[in-house]
């Protein structure tokens, strides 16, 4: 596929991987711990599984693996909302397949559609608002999460439902954003990392400028970074560079998409819809102050929580997860006391156990649980 | 979740709503294509276009150039690897 196989070529991705490992090897007699690289978003996690792509560093370069991936970081709370409105007989409740899976406190999206809610899988929102059009006794409601990157789709929707006056349509707001959670992450005093590959499909929205207070204020390298192995392995080497020669700045690897100044069109749509939430609660991280949006009092008509009465319920995570420690890099999957264990892909405890793009999921699916066991 | 994949317009289906068909390795599929026009490029200007997808949305164009250009620079380190390896070896 055009703009896929050219950067999954095996040649340049053993040149990136010497290249590496020259840096690693002139960096190592400064080093008192290895170097600790965060990948913030769930698809670089997936993309670094699926290619093996630790196996090919050097020991004094580990990968941490963020807080990117949205399904994980949905709180049990949120999913337990999503059950009420489907529960509704009049609702038709429409998700990414993704969504389903997530354990809510009694049960899943899945679980509920298996007990008679009508409840049914969309790969766009846009499908979502087709079947409102041709379910006009039903109120259809689209469960929208994720980052910058699936905001302007959801914004999109709202705003050609609001011109169509499809009135049966409705969005359940669950999208969060990218800076206040980086934030967090790096504001945690135990926090170690060394640098940052940022992600790149956020950054096709929000531009560049939004990452420059973690090179300028946290002194810490960030790359932009696309999604194919070589963008990777590209991205880690410039981030290295970075580290060798002393700098923190925000460098743009994935320039065949990412413009500087992000998507006008996508920003416009998503400041017309959303505003910025107080704070929102996280999976694992607990609550972080703007991490999430609403929809503006303009759009209420096509807000599922203003058209519906939503429980949200505060339900707390296990005790036993330390998925918050995962995420800061602080421990690694296999140290937590219920990974493989108790907390596993089939019956998930903690967030990063809950989808394939989670760190937990992504150990344990390659084999890492018969490490701890061994 | 915030993955997309590479696909290429080849019809507009409705101007208006901003609608075109792409085709991404053969599979044909409506997508909005909200994102990648302006009065720069306007909606006609469209077809052809190489774009990425996700979630239904044509969400930013794909720039040649800079792909070939990353790719360039990845083939010149590659070069220069190679030339350091000599180096080495012939000092031994």
């Amino acid at each position: 596929m055009k703009f896929v196989d050219e950067f999954r070529d095996t040649e340049k991705a053993k040149t990136l991987t010497k290249a590496i490992h020259e840096i690693a090897r002139k960096l190592e007699p400064k080093l008192t711990k290895p170097l600790q690289i965060m990948e913030f978003c769930g698809g670089h996690t997936h993309t670094i599984f699926r290619y093996g792509i630790e196996q090919m560093l050097p020991d004094n370069i580990e990968m941490v693996h963020g807080p990117g991936c949205p399904v994980c970081v949905l709180p049990m709370g949120r999913v337990d909302d999503c059950v009420s409105l489907a529960e509704n007989p009049d609702v038709i409740f429409t998700t990414f397949g993704d969504a389903m899976r997530v354990p809510g406190s009694k049960k899943s999206l899945l679980q509920a559609k298996a007990d008679g809610a009508d409840i049914r899988m969309t790969y766009s929102p846009m499908d979502a608002l087709s079947l409102a059009r041709k379910n006009p006794d039903k109120e259809v409601i689209f469960f929208g999460l994720g980052f910058e990157t699936t905001m302007p789709s959801s914004a999109f929707t709202v705003l050609q439902a609001e011109r169509e006056g499809i009135n049966n349509f409705s969005l359940f707001c669950n999208h969060i954003t990218t800076v206040p959670t980086i934030k967090a992450v790096l504001d945690s005093p135990d926090m170690k990392l060394d640098g940052f590959l940022a992600p790149g499909h956020v950054a096709m929205v929000i531009g560049e400028r939004p990452f420059d207070f973690i090179a300028l204020d946290y002194h810490k390298p960030i790359v932009i970074t696309g999604f194919e192995p070589l963008d990777i392995l590209h991205s880690l080497w410039m981030v290295l560079q970075q580290i060798e020669q002393g700098r923190s700045e925000v460098e743009n690897q994935y320039t065949r998409i990412v413009q500087p100044n992000g998507n006008t069109p996508a920003l416009e749509a998503i400041s017309q819809v959303f505003e910025i939430r107080e704070f929102f609660e996280w999976r694992g991280l607990g609550s972080i102050d703007h991490s999430g949006v609403r929809m503006k009092a303009a759009y209420a008509a096509f807000d599922a929580e203003q058209k519906f009465s939503v429980p949200n319920l505060k339900i707390a995570d296990p005790k036993s997860c330390q998925c918050g420690e995962v995420v800061k890099g602080v421990i690694k999957p296999w140290d937590c006391k219920i990974f493989g264990t108790k907390c596993n892909p089939e019956n998930p405890m903690g967030a990063l156990m809950v989808s394939s793009e989670g760190a937990c999921a992504a150990y344990y699916n390659n084999g890492y649980h018969e490490k701890k066991t061994a | 979740m915030c993955l997309g994949i590479p696909g290429q317009i080849f019809e507009i289906t409705d101007a208006e709503r901003l609608l075109a068909k792409v085709d991404v390795s053969g599979v044909k599929r409506e997508v909005n294509i909200a994102c990648i026009v302006s009065d720069d490029h306007p909606v006609n200007a469209c077809v052809g276009d190489w774009v990425l997808v996700h979630v239904g949305f044509a969400m930013s164009r794909i720039d040649e150039d800079e792909a070939a250009r990353t790719l360039q620079i990845l083939e010149e380190l590659g070069e220069v690897q190679e030339e350091l390896e000599a180096m080495q070896q012939g000092a031994r």
